[in-house]
């Protein structure tokens, strides 16, 4: 009898994206959130950000061998989550806080859950949140230019004149849109997080749906609030959280009708945290909320099935 | 003419271009036939010849009494050489009569029915039944079961797909450029059969000379052509219909229930074939490709040629051949052993590189949803995987699993390359075992 040849279900032949092509695609345009963040803080940026993709890389490494798991370091997914968590933490915070913060977004935030897909909660702001709960006052002190100072957000929720936050002299509107604001390291140009956001819409990795209602809801909320739309999209986490956090594709949902709903809750949750909340900023903490409900919003979403029969019709 | 389109599908690399331009060849029948006794949806025929019985050309040497049947006749004359278990293209080994080929091509007496317009509508049925004729398409429905519904069921349309949107196929669009005119008798026969007046030919866009062709061998008999907007699975009959009639057939139910048969091109040819010059199901044009494939081409070839034979005339190089795929690649069966043999839902034979292969080490689902967007049907895949992996089949009942097509396109867009046929295919076998 000849030798059996390969057998195998069909189909044979699969597309050309793979886990890894998805998390470098995004890897890829966080870039110019990057260059603009060591752009305006300096070289720290850059030690912030290696410092934290390192501590994931190695904790991801450590529990995939002790559960017993095949090592997948590099498919991306854990340098991803180290950017995202530099990215929104103060540029000045401690190193040490920065290596406990990555640490526990990826034991915590994602290897506890089972790993890559299995994990409910954003991993890089389970370890904000972490930070935010331990550390309260190293994850709010912000400064620009060597100047310790306020935010944006933090000078609108007081009642404030712009003057006094952390901003670059000339057109404020100009100067947030393009990054020179205080912030967290890498929330602060909602320009170069734009462009990343189109890179990725461009290449199918997310809806643009969902980051346009995000900005969008919160952009007529804190308008009918009271508040100054503009300067309200253009500070804050709010372009880093609906490009790259909300579209996070395991924590968000997977049918398109899901897809609306949660970005028209995330919208509501951090206008209203916001405006209405004791925090200047509501981003992490709307996603986070957002995430926990996603296994309930699939579960009411579904698509409309071909030829689908109403039960009394049938 | 509108054209409805369906939602979802996908669009994987057409590979019909080393195929396509490449006229039908006829390939002499090797000195061994194996006649595989299933070659249609139904049960298993039972052979009517003995061993050592000589056969002639078109001699009916298979049948059954049992309703979902069609006959199985010699594609050569010759002696019947052995009668036992042989391996079969659609998995495991299947009762086969094996036939040595004299060479001589000696032809049985061919019945026919060449003024078919004045014939009865029992007696058509009846001789496309004893031709042998099943659904060219692939899935090989008994095709008098399929153009005889119950009194009770009223059709209008009848719809030809002419789509063949598996990539690397050509076989139909040959069919459609060198025997157009087969095409439209065989349709008028199926209308008579029927008793419709409205026929259209789906054709997707990617073959405009089969449109062309088809156009100008349908000038004045009032047959429609309908281009279809290329994508896969556009020749699922479901998609079929509801791109050309905008028309969706219910859950659980045949096209039918909507007034719709269809049937493929080729079938309709078949038709022709069969009543008016008498000749039954004895040959198949395969498409023969891959990268592992020198020279690829489309064949026409005599049913019971083992692959082996087939691999060896079009320049096979074996060791580059990852998979050996009877079929389109999105929906064929990867054969264990190329002594398998050609049956009547043959159309293709595929020798694929793992470059065409891509194989990749299944990953978690990371829950993208591209599977949803891709769904013809528009199911869940990601919770088939799902249930699947936790053997909760009652509950992978209640996303509509039983309506799922089959059709791949949720395995083939998967970034994480989830096993979401084989949760299908074994989620169905368990729900249909549950009914029992």
């Amino acid at each position: 009898m000849t030798n059996i040849l390969k057998m195998g279900p069909s189909p044979h032949i699969r597309t050309s994206e793979t886990v890894e092509k998805v998390m470098y695609d995004v890897i890829i345009s966080l870039i110019p959130a990057f260059l603009v963040a060591v752009y305006v803080f300096g070289i720290r940026a850059f030690i912030v950000t290696s410092v934290a993709i390192l501590s994931c890389i190695v904790t991801e490494f450590v529990c995939q061998k002790v559960m017993g798991q095949d090592i997948s370091v590099f498919d991306g997914s854990a340098i991803l989550t180290g950017i995202l968590f530099s990215f929104v933490i103060p540029v000045n915070m401690a190193l040490i806080y920065v290596i406990i913060g990555s640490i526990v977004s990826i034991a915590l935030g994602k290897m506890v859950f089972g790993g890559l897909g299995h994990n409910i909660f954003n991993p890089a702001l389970v370890g904000r949140a972490f930070v935010q709960a331990s550390w309260p006052v190293a994850i709010t002190t912000f400064s620009l230019d060597g100047k310790a100072g306020a935010t944006v957000l933090d000078v609108m929720k007081r009642g404030l004149p712009l003057d006094g936050a952390l901003l670059e002299g000339g057109n404020q509107y100009v100067q947030a849109f393009v990054g020179r604001m205080g912030g967290c390291l890498g929330e602060t140009s909602a320009l170069a997080l734009l462009i990343g956001g189109i890179y990725l819409i461009y290449r199918g990795q997310i809806d643009w749906k969902m980051p346009t209602l995000i900005i969008g809801t919160v952009f007529v909320l804190t308008w009918a609030m009271g508040g100054d739309p503009v300067m309200h999209i253009l500070s804050g986490g709010l372009f880093l959280g609906a490009f790259y956090m909300a579209t996070d594709m395991v924590t968000s949902p997977y049918t398109p009708k899901g897809k609306i709903i949660f970005a028209l809750g995330l919208g509501l949750l951090i206008s209203l945290i916001r405006m209405k909340g004791g925090y200047p900023e509501g981003v992490a903490y709307s996603i986070l909320i957002m995430n926990g409900i996603v296994p309930l919003i699939n579960r009411y979403t579904a698509p409309k099935k071909f030829g689908e029969v109403k039960s009394n019709e049938k | 003419m509108r054209f409805f389109g369906f939602r979802g599908g996908v669009h994987p690399p057409e590979n019909k271009l080393q195929t396509e331009n490449m006229p039908v060849e006829k390939l002499a029948a090797p000195k061994m036939l194996y006649i595989s006794l299933l070659q249609h949806i139904g049960s298993p025929l039972d052979p009517i010849v003995a061993i050592g019985d000589k056969v002639l050309k078109g001699q009916k040497i298979a049948d059954s009494q049992a309703f979902l049947t069609s006959p199985i006749h010699s594609p050569v004359s010759g002696t019947v050489k052995k009668i036992e278990e042989h391996v079969f293209p659609l998995m495991g080994r299947i009762k086969t009569i094996m036939i040595e080929n004299d060479g001589e091509e000696t032809w049985a007496e061919l019945p026919k029915i060449e003024n078919w317009e004045k014939a009865d509508k029992k007696d058509l049925l009846a001789m496309i039944r004893e031709k042998g004729i099943v659904g060219i398409g692939g899935a090989s429905f008994p095709t008098h079961v399929k153009l005889n519904p119950p009194a009770d069921v009223k059709i209008d349309t009848l719809l030809l797909n002419g789509a063949e949107c598996e990539p690397y196929l050509n076989s139909d669009n040959r069919l459609m450029l060198e025997h157009p005119e087969t095409i439209i008798e065989g349709i008028k026969i199926i209308k008579k059969v029927l008793g419709v007046e409205t026929a259209i030919i789906g054709i997707e866009e990617n073959k405009p000379e089969a449109i062309a062709s088809m156009k100008k061998a349908a000038e004045g008999t009032g047959i429609e052509i309908a281009p279809l907007k290329t994508k896969y699975p556009q020749g699922g009959e479901k998609q079929l219909i509801k791109a050309v009639l905008d028309r969706e057939v219910p859950s659980g139910k045949l096209p039918s229930a909507v007034g719709v048969v269809v049937q493929n091109t080729g079938t309709a040819a078949a038709i022709y074939e069969g009543l008016v010059k008498g000749t039954p199901l004895i040959e198949k044009i395969v498409t023969v490709s891959g990268k592992a494939i020198a020279n690829p081409k489309n064949i026409k070839i005599a049913i019971g040629t083992p692959f082996s034979y087939i691999l060896d005339k079009c320049g096979i190089n074996r060791d580059a051949m990852d998979k050996l795929v009877m079929g389109g690649p999105m929906m064929g069966m990867a054969q264990f052993s190329e002594e398998a043999p050609v049956i009547k839902g043959t159309s293709g034979l595929l020798a694929l590189t793992k470059e065409e292969t891509n194989p990749y080490k299944p990953k978690a689902c990371i829950g993208c949803g591209k599977c949803i967007g891709a769904c013809p049907m528009l199911l869940e895949p990601i919770m088939f995987a799902r249930l699947a992996a936790f053997e909760q089949w009652e509950e992978i009942g209640k996303y509509n699993l039983m309506d799922c097509i089959e059709c791949g396109s949720c395995a083939y867009i998967c970034p994480s390359n989830r096993p979401l046929t084989e949760a299908i295919k074994i989620g169905k076998s368990k729900l249909r075992a549950m009914k029992k």
